[in-house]
């Protein structure tokens, strides 16, 4: 599954630059993918898809958005945007999100 | 065979954004503009009919660092004080071009409850078809955790710091949803991010309504609450378990037919016709106050844990409820 950000991340790459504009106007909409806040993390989720039951909440809980589904419902975690809040680990019904230490 | 999603996958709220990680607040405007845009491609075939005017806040400082946004939306930054009257201007101009759609006004509940209240309740009066969703993480926590007039009793602010002579926060709430119903508008609802289905379902109904409507939900905020960033969902699914956070919906102004969404965690509630008059609550206050280092004084001060409790009680007799909160030795 792709990213449903792939194209603004294309874009972005391409076409922002740090140039004021007239008014402070961005023209570019979700430009902010230009930034991979995934450097913030400490912890990791790992995901085991044996467990999944799909239920969509650790889609529906995330506030990045690093969750999205791929063609069958499965949650496919971005890790460049992941802050490892935890969120999604701490709600999973099934215990199917495990947070590690990253290491990198 | 695969079950859909409760929700779109369309996305308003891009990622990078500088929000904190485990932030509640980006959670419930990420909800929100996928439930305004399904309700809005079911009025008007459109998904993107709608535009967002968002006051300055939290939210606002992290989506919108020059030169990048978050939002994938037609999206105007105001001032502190002014989201509801920008929004009443676009929704006059939408009018006057004959473009069909809703307009979303957003403010924290330093730019809805203190700040903005006099342009808020401007726009209500005036009947502009404007939904106003105020994220409630109660307290100023976009300039580092000052003290609003959301803001519980007994919490711990930079500006209502605790000690000898202070427990802290030492007035009620203000309830702004309250407020709002006042003015007769359509539709008021408050929300949590812990229960998202209703809260999604909230957002739709108030997107679908034609003149204004105004939604209060409880985003936590772990930086300032000072709890662990991981139990962000949990700490709100608990404020409705316990009895700290009401669901309601008043529409039109009448009180007497608020409807109210039962709070789970295995609480009683007691009916008279279609009207809640009593809820018997299965988890004491101290199970949501324990998980917040906000309220970690409130543990050496008993008799503060005991008003907290009598204030919520007396929030609830606002309701028309009888709430009975139990204490954790019950």
């Amino acid at each position: 599954a792709e990213s449903p950000f792939k194209a603004d991340i294309e874009r972005a790459q391409k076409e922002l630059s740090e140039k004021m504009t007239p008014g402070a106007i961005v023209y570019i909409p979700g430009s902010s993918v230009i930034n991979k806040t995934g450097s913030w993390r400490v912890f990791k989720p790992e995901f085991n898809r044996d467990k999944c039951v799909r239920c969509y909440l650790c889609y529906i809980y995330c506030p990045e958005p690093a969750i999205y589904l791929d063609e069958e419902g499965y949650p496919v975690f971005d890790y460049d945007y992941c802050k490892g809040c935890g969120i999604c680990a701490n709600e999973c019904p099934t215990k199917a999100i495990e947070m590690v230490r990253e290491v990198k | 065979a695969v079950r859909k999603p409760p929700i779109t996958t369309r996305e308003y709220w891009a990622p990078g954004h500088a929000a904190c990680a485990g932030c509640g607040c980006a959670t419930a405007l990420r909800l929100a503009t996928k439930a305004l845009s399904e309700a809005m491609e079911e009025k008007y075939g459109d998904p993107n009919a709608f535009a967002i005017a968002h006051a300055t806040g939290c939210m606002e400082v992290v989506s919108a660092v020059f030169p990048y946004t978050a939002w994938k939306a037609p999206w105007i930054h105001v001032a502190f004080e002014n989201a509801a009257a920008v929004a009443s201007g676009i929704e006059a101009a939408w009018k006057k071009l004959g473009r069909k759609g809703k307009i979303l006004a957003i403010g924290g509940d330093g730019g809805t409850a203190d700040i903005g209240l006099q342009a808020l309740s401007g726009m209500l009066e005036r009947w502009h078809n404007v939904l106003y969703l105020m994220y409630d993480n109660e307290a100023y926590m976009n300039t580092g955790i000052q003290r609003s007039s959301s803001t519980p009793y007994g919490a711990w602010t930079t500006t209502s710091p605790p000690g000898k002579y202070s427990v802290g926060e030492d007035k009620p709430k203000k309830w702004v949803a309250l407020i709002a119903a006042a003015h007769q508008i359509p539709y008021v609802a408050t929300a949590s991010i812990g229960n998202p289905l209703d809260f999604v379902r909230k957002i739709k109904k108030a997107g679908k309504i034609d003149g204004p409507a105004f939604v209060q939900v409880l985003c936590t905020c772990p930086t300032g609450w000072r709890s662990p960033l991981e139990k962000g969902v949990e700490i709100a699914r608990l404020a409705i378990e316990t009895g700290i956070w009401p669901l309601f919906e008043i529409e039109n102004g009448d009180i007497w037919n608020i409807k109210i969404q039962p709070p789970g965690g295995g609480a009683k509630v007691y009916k008279e016709g279609n009207r809640v008059v009593r809820i018997e609550f299965k988890k004491p206050i101290e199970e949501y106050l324990k998980l917040q280092g906000r309220f970690k004084h409130l543990f050496k001060r008993p008799e503060a844990i005991e008003e907290l409790r009598n204030q919520v009680k007396a929030m609830w007799k606002v309701l028309g409820v009888e709430a009975i909160l139990p204490r954790p030795e019950e």
